[in-house]
C-alpha cells in the first residue's frame, strides 16, 4: 500500500505493517475526535516513525495516488478540521 | 476508518472531481500538466513572497535591536549623571522592546521551516512535472488500450494528490508570513502609538533630551565653577606672585 506523508512525500509499506498502521489510525482519529492535542502528537509521531523507518520512499518522479495520506507533524487540529471540511468525523 | 483513510478520500475526491469533468481523460492529461505548472508558478511565487517577508522582518528586528542597545547606553549616562530616575525609565522602556522581539522570534522561525518546506515541495513538484511531461504522451498515444486507462486514471489522481500536497504547503507558508508580518505590524504600531514612544527615534528621544540638558546645566556648573575658580586663582597669584618673583 501506499501512503502519501502530507509535504513529505509518498512511502510504499508492507501489509504487515499496514495492520499496526490501522489501530494506531483508529487511535489518531478518536483524539482528533476528542481534541486531545497531546495524543495526537504522539500517537502521529509514532505512526511517522514506523512509515519513515519501516516504508520504502518512492522516488518525486513516481506519478500515482496513495491509499492513505498521513499528516504531518506540523498538522495542527485545526488543519486537519479543514481538510475533512463539511464531511466532519463522524462515520457514516 | 481512521483518520489516514479518510484524508486519503478527501484528497482523491478532489482529485476525481478533475477527471470526471473532462469526456475524454486525454483531455485531462494535457489540463493536469498546465495545472502543475501553474500551482509550480504559483509555489514559486509564495517562496518569494517569504523571502520578502523574511527579510522585511529581519530588518525591522535589526532596527529594533539597535533601539535596545541605545537605551542601554542611555541608561548608563542616566547613572553616570547621578540620574537613577531617568535610567530606569531607559531600562523599562528597553525591556519593552526586548519582550516584543522575543515575542517575534518563534513566528519568525515557524515563517523559516515552512519556507523550506515550500521549497522542497517546489522541488518535488518541478521533478514530478518533468516525469509528467514524457508520460502524459506515451499514456495519449496508448489510449485506446484498457490498461492505458487505467494508468491515466492513476497518473491524474497521483497529480490531483501532489497538487493539493504543495497546496497545503504553499497555505501553511502564507499562513506563517502573514502571522509573522502582523506580529512585526504590532511592534511597529505600538511605537507608533505612543505606548513605546519616544524611546528611540534620532533626534525626538526625551531621554536623549533629558541627558542634553543634564549636560548642558552640568556644563553651566563647570564654567561656573571654572569661573569662580579663574577669579580665585587670580586673587591667589596675585598672592603668589610676590613670593615667587622672591624666589627668584
Amino acid at each position: 500500500m501506499k501512503i502519501r506523508i502530507l509535504n513529505e512525500g509518498q512511502f510504499e509499506v508492507s501489509d504487515a505493517l499496514i495492520k499496526e498502521l490501522n489501530q494506531l489510525d483508529e487511535r489518531l482519529l478518536a483524539a482528533v475526535n476528542d481534541k486531545d492535542k497531546g495524543a495526537f502528537a504522539s500517537v502521529l509521531e509514532d505512526i511517522h516513525v514506523k512509515v519513515v523507518d519501516q516504508g520504502r520512499r518512492l522516488p518525486d518522479e513516481y506519478i500515482g495516488p496513495s491509499d492513505l495520506l498521513l499528516p504531518d507533524k506540523d498538522t495542527t487540529l485545526d488543519e486537519i478540521h479543514e481538510f475533512l471540511g463539511d464531511e466532519g468525523l463522524i462515520p457514516g | 476508518m481512521g483518520l489516514m483513510n479518510r484524508l486519503g478520500t478527501v484528497f482523491k475526491a478532489k482529485a476525481n472531481k478533475m477527471v470526471d469533468k473532462a469526456e475524454d481523460p486525454r483531455e485531462v492529461l494535457d489540463l493536469s500538466y498546465s495545472q502543475m505548472q501553474d500551482m509550480l508558478r504559483q509555489a514559486k511565487g509564495g517562496i518569494a513572497d517569504v523571502a520578502a517577508a523574511k527579510k522585511r522582518i529581519e530588518m525591522q528586528a535589526t532596527d529594533h535591536k539597535a533601539k535596545v542597545d541605545k537605551l542601554h547606553s542611555q541608561a548608563q549616562a542616566a547613572l553616570q549623571q547621578g540620574r537613577e530616575d531617568l535610567a530606569e525609565k531607559a531600562l523599562q522602556r528597553r525591556a519593552l522592546i526586548l519582550e516584543e522581539i522575543h515575542g517575534l522570534q518563534p513566528s519568525f522561525e515557524k515563517l523559516a521551516d515552512k519556507e523550506t518546506k515550500l521549497i522542497a515541495n517546489k522541488d518535488a513538484l518541478e521533478r514530478k512535472i518533468q516525469a509528467f511531461a514524457t508520460e502524459k504522451e506515451t499514456l495519449k498515444a496508448t489510449y485506446t488500450a484498457a490498461q492505458a486507462q487505467t494508468r491515466v486514471n492513476e497518473a491524474l489522481a497521483g497529480i490531483g494528490e501532489s497538487m493539493g500536497d504543495v497546496g497545503v504547503a504553499l497555505q501553511r507558508a502564507r499562513d506563517k508570513t502573514t502571522d509573522a508580518e502582523s506580529k512585526a505590524a504590532g511592534l511597529e504600531d505600538l511605537i507608533q502609538r505612543g505606548a513605546l514612544e519616544d524611546l528611540t527615534g534620532g533626534s525626538g528621544d526625551d531621554i536623549d533630551r533629558e541627558l542634553a540638558q543634564l549636560s548642558a546645566s552640568n556644563n553651566v556648573s563647570s564654567e561656573l565653577a571654572a569661573m569662580k575658580a579663574a577669579l580665585g586663582t587670580g586673587t591667589e597669584t596675585k598672592k603668589i606672585a610676590p613670593n615667587s618673583e622672591g624666589t627668584k
